[in-house]
């Protein structure tokens, strides 16, 4: 029910975003998702990929920090309220969203909102009851 | 004009022959009364009563920050506590301050001093001086504060911070002589500007300005901001306080130490040796009058050259150059004392960080700013920004707590600090001073 999402640390400086991607183009991993966070001195880059554990080896080899969080994917039909029927549940059981983004699958054209909850199992629990579609993650690295 | 013309302007032969005797007598006390002295003159193979002549001064071992911090708090104090009235501290590097204290006769004798320096600053009795060092363990406050009231002036307590206020008190108590740290006066001046205050519509004529390195460009530039005459003054807690040398007016060049209750000497800071007449150097003090705490051959770290060539306003006491710096790895952060060792002992009492840092020091407008970067390693990351923004609040909140600095923290990545190989460059100091 868990996705495994890598987060990177990354400084603010020129190029290291180009070098983190070629770092992970080169070894033959797939972006699925992504989302950067950034403040005014550093930024995190959260990222779905194909094959979590060998980013994050192959960036670890460079010398990057990562590590890996677990988080949430559910699909909502790509309709005006969809994202907002999945918080309206949320708020109800006062689970807090920690971050999360979102894109549109390529063939279903469903969306795929990733959530970060403060307590994830509640959330999973939450959300299966109220029979929201949460994605395994093997589903999604294929995607 | 002097304060006290008589020892101000005494021939060198007799201020000689005073030193001579005061050294006597000092050394008779600490040996009799201070067990580290005792031990550490038994060890050099010397009694007091071998010293003949000045010179023979360099034979004796020096007294270092070390033993002092060895000595935590009192061990080399040569007075018992009950005629100690007065204790002070200045930052140390492990978190334990450096202690001093001052018998009723080393407060009248620092008092005198500090209303010496400020007569031969251009001050005199009927100024209003206003006094932002800092009042407390530091003896910056206190020690100018008695000064002032020993020249008959009238003192405006004000002590540090709260800018605007400062402005306004000077503007409408009518000030005419600011003592604060070069730094300080600078940022007043902006901040005066910013609220419309002319300075040159104040009635403040001299500043007196110490505690922190400063340059000959700062002071071109602090007399033409602040319009008034700006003199450096030295002192350290170990020593006395402020008050132990001062520019004169007259030539602005050079400090004159107060060689009747002083004796400088500049040394080799790596041999220990001493170094001729006009040489840059490491200053070494011998205080011999002090009774709390008389210390001898302190080495201050500081960098300077001494001179004893007769100057244009008639005193006769050796002059020291501006301070070109310390040869230890000690910074002064608008006025406070800071060692690298004593940020990297904070970090490392920090779960998780990894004791690889480094200190960028700059001046943005007049103020110093700290950054302290630290690296992120993977025990300390965490995919959500307020974890990370919380750690770095961290790193300011315990500096500051600590070391009464105020820094940022600055995250980075991991392995991009240089790594200790003997001697790692922690501190990249970009003010030009």
């Amino acid at each position: 029910m868990k996705v495994e999402q890598i987060s990177i640390f990354i400084e603010n400086k020129s190029g290291r975003l180009a070098e983190i991607t070629r770092i992970l183009g080169d070894a033959g991993i797939n972006i699925r998702a992504l989302s950067l966070a950034d403040t005014t001195d550093f930024g995190i880059l959260r990222l779905i990929v194909n094959d979590g554990n060998l980013a994050k080896t192959v960036l670890k080899e460079k010398g990057f920090t990562v590590n890996m969080t677990e988080v949430v994917a559910v699909e909502v039909p790509d309709t005006p309220g969809g994202l907002s029927s999945i918080l309206q549940v949320l708020d109800r059981q006062r689970i807090n969203v920690e971050y999360m983004y979102a894109f549109v699958e390529r063939c279903a054209g469903n969306a795929v909102i990733i959530f970060r909850f403060d307590e994830t199992d509640k959330a999973i629990s939450v959300l299966k009851s109220e029979n929201f579609n949460i994605l395994e993650g093997e589903r999604l690295y294929s995607m | 004009m002097f304060f006290d013309e008589e020892f101000e302007t005494l021939p060198r032969p007799a201020l000689e022959a005073l030193q001579l005797k005061r050294l006597q007598n000092v050394l008779e006390r600490v040996n009799a009364n201070v067990p580290f002295y005792r031990t550490s003159f038994a060890k050099a193979g010397f009694s007091p009563s071998d010293l003949k002549c000045l010179d023979d001064l360099q034979g004796l071992p020096f007294t270092t920050k070390q033993d002092m911090r060895d000595s935590y708090p009192y061990d080399l104090f040569a007075a018992p506590m009950e005629d100690i009235v007065r204790i002070h501290a200045s930052s140390g590097t492990t978190g334990k301050p450096t202690v001093v204290g001052y018998t009723r006769k080393d407060i009248s004798t620092w008092t005198d001093l500090m209303a010496r320096s400020f007569v031969a600053a251009g001050a005199h009795k009927g100024d209003i001086i206003h006094n932002a060092y800092g009042y407390g363990l530091f003896t910056g406050g206190l020690g100018a504060h008695y000064g002032a009231e020993r020249l008959g002036a009238s003192v405006i307590p004000i002590s540090g911070g709260n800018t605007k206020r400062q402005i306004m008190i000077m503007q409408d108590f009518g000030s005419t002589v600011l003592t604060c740290t070069p730094s300080y006066s600078l940022f007043m001046a902006e901040e005066a500007k910013a609220e419309g205050v002319d300075f040159k519509g104040l009635k403040l004529r001299v500043g007196i300005f110490g505690a922190e390195p400063w340059s000959e460009a700062m002071r071109d530039e602090i007399e033409q901001k602040l319009n008034l005459s700006a003199i450096d003054i030295y002192g350290l807690s170990e020593i006395m306080g402020p008050g132990v040398a001062i520019e004169c007016i007259e030539a602005k060049k050079g400090l004159h130490i107060w060689e009747d209750h002083f004796i400088p000497e500049i040394i080799d800071p790596v041999t220990g040796q001493r170094l001729p007449e006009g040489e840059l150097g490491e200053l070494v003090i011998t205080t011999i009058t002090k009774q709390g705490i008389p210390l001898i051959r302190y080495r201050t770290r500081d960098i300077t050259s001494l001179t004893y060539e007769p100057c244009i306003c008639g005193r006769t006491h050796a002059r020291i150059a501006r301070m070109s710096g310390r040869s230890d790895d000690m910074l002064i952060i608008r006025g406070v004392n800071v060692f690298p060792s004593q940020i990297e002992a904070i970090l490392v009492g920090i779960e998780g960080i990894e004791p690889h840092y480094m200190l960028i020091i700059d001046r943005q407008g007049t103020l110093d700013t700290l950054t302290v970067q630290v690296e992120v390693s993977e025990q300390l990351f965490s995919d959500e920004i307020k974890v990370l923004q919380a750690l770095s609040r961290r790193v300011e909140k315990e500096i500051k707590d600590m070391l009464g600095v105020t820094c940022t923290a600055k995250l980075v990545e991991p392995k991009t600090i240089q790594r200790s190989e003997g001697k790692a460059k922690r501190v990249t100091d970009n003010r030009k001073l």
